[in-house]
């Protein structure tokens, strides 16, 4: 299970708004200086100077993560002898407290820049082409495990519904009041999907039914499970755990 | 008698500022091994650790590291430019690691800032070898999709997970041996602040800097 921060929040969120390219490129790049100021630093992560730096690198990093992200290299794919029996469950919440979400009445609502806001029905999907990979699951804690996904291409599904794919970001919104972002790249990926299956299994309710956005080229926490809602946006969505201190982009 | 050169500046900056950033990535990285321990019967205490939590220590980590990397390159290539590891890390040949080692266990091995033995050269070549090898095992772990190509070296991200905690451990290591002999041979603190030390009275010690 992830690790809830301990006693109080520790980290507070960033509001600002992410520009991660022109942050890179143009922005404030940390300065020799500034890191030389790190160093003077032994102080816990509560200290606000301390903490401001660390806000600032995290910035940074998903910067370099988003420079570093080669949108057409493929994240290593495996064999159906390697997928982990069983796999782990994770979630901010026990696995006895897994929602069940109905597919009567189940509707993926559409929002933002997008055309075509018309919800989506499991069937509706279910008749798009599917594509099926066996990745590795990373876990912001260290773990991994190899799965099989199956489902819609998310990329395929966007252009289809005519999403802004020049917008930056892409916000879901799940049944289990989660809710965590991608970058447009990300969600453009070959690989990552609309995950409708498990082990070619109608995806069970532990792992995220009626559907799970499968991203292996990002860790676990940014794989949403029981979506809900997506949305389009340019204005930095932020999630869950992001908004707890985790890195935004944490690409893998 | 007048003080010598024994540590260029370049080298003494390099130093201290890998000794904060090691403490730093050191500490951050066992609040983080602590979230998923890859042994059973090892998890670090809570006090030696830096972050409180695991989001907390993932910050330090990232940004502790480019303070790491960046100081490590500019030494590299500075220590090649300048003819650094030429002059005080070579020769090194496994005959003179083998004669010191002998004369270290009979109490015998010069440990000085001037002409360093043939088993400090090894130690400090060996744990410069070992840093990168973490750095780049590290960047495995933190993204084992974008660079892939170096699991030709270190494997998937779980053996590149055990090689970067191995890493950690010489590390480690190497700092318990470092500051025991420094505390053995205090002399050598001080020109690592200074840059300088008093000449070598045996006419066989280089002076190099």
């Amino acid at each position: 299970m992830l690790l809830k921060p301990q006693a109080k929040k520790l980290l507070t969120p960033s509001k600002e708004l992410h520009n991660v390219q022109r942050r890179l490129f143009m922005g404030r790049a940390l300065s020799l200086g500034a890191l030389a100021m790190l160093t003077g630093c032994e102080a816990p992560a509560d200290d606000s100077t301390a903490q401001s730096i660390l806000d600032a690198m995290s910035r940074w990093n998903d910067g370099v993560q988003l420079a570093i992200f080669g949108e057409n290299r493929m994240a290593p794919t495996y064999s159906e002898a390697d997928i982990k029996d069983p796999f782990p469950f994770n979630a901010y919440y026990g696995e006895d407290e897994v929602r069940i979400v109905k597919e009567e009445g189940y509707k993926l609502e559409l929002a933002g820049l997008i055309e075509k806001k018309d919800p989506w029905t499991l069937q509706n999907l279910r008749a798009l082409p599917q594509v099926s990979q066996i990745t590795r699951h990373i876990c912001v804690e260290g773990w991994s495990a190899i799965g099989k996904w199956g489902g819609v291409p998310l990329g395929d599904f966007l252009r289809l519904v005519g999403a802004d794919t020049k917008a930056k970001y892409i916000d879901f919104k799940c049944a289990d009041d989660y809710h965590t972002s991608l970058d447009m790249a990300t969600a453009l990926h070959p690989q990552t999907i609309i995950a409708l299956t498990f082990r070619d299994q109608t995806l069970p309710p532990k792992f995220g039914f009626p559907m799970k956005i499968r991203v292996p080229t990002k860790l676990g926490f940014k794989n949403p499970k029981h979506v809900m809602a997506m949305e389009v946006t340019n204005d930095y969505p932020g999630g869950y755990w992001e908004d707890q201190g985790y890195n935004w982009f944490s690409g893998s | 008698m007048a003080k010598v050169l024994v540590h260029r500046l370049y080298v003494r900056v390099f130093h201290w500022l890998n000794a904060a950033a090691m403490i730093m990535m050191i500490m951050s990285g066992w609040q983080i091994y602590n979230a998923s321990p890859l042994f059973e019967w090892l998890s670090f205490p809570r006090a030696i650790t830096l972050g409180g939590w695991l989001g907390g220590a993932l910050q330090w980590h990232f940004a502790a590291m480019w303070l790491f990397v960046v100081n490590l390159l500019i030494y590299l290539v500075l220590g090649i430019v300048t003819g650094h590891f030429r002059r005080k890390m070579f020769p090194l040949t496994p005959q003179a690691v083998i004669s010191d080692l002998g004369k270290a266990a009979r109490g015998k091995l010069a440990h000085d800032s001037h002409d360093y033995n043939a088993v400090q050269k090894l130690f400090y070549l060996g744990v410069t070898a070992i840093m990168l090898m973490t750095f780049l095992s590290g960047l495995v772990v933190w993204k084992s999709v974008q660079f892939q190509a170096l699991s030709v070296i270190f494997g998937n991200y779980d053996t590149a997970r055990f090689i970067h905690f191995c890493g950690m451990s010489l590390i480690c290591a190497f700092i318990v041996v470092h500051i025991a002999l420094v505390a053995i041979v205090p002399s050598t603190l001080i020109p690592m602040i200074t840059g300088r030390a008093k000449p070598f009275p045996n006419e066989e010690h280089r002076h190099v800097a």
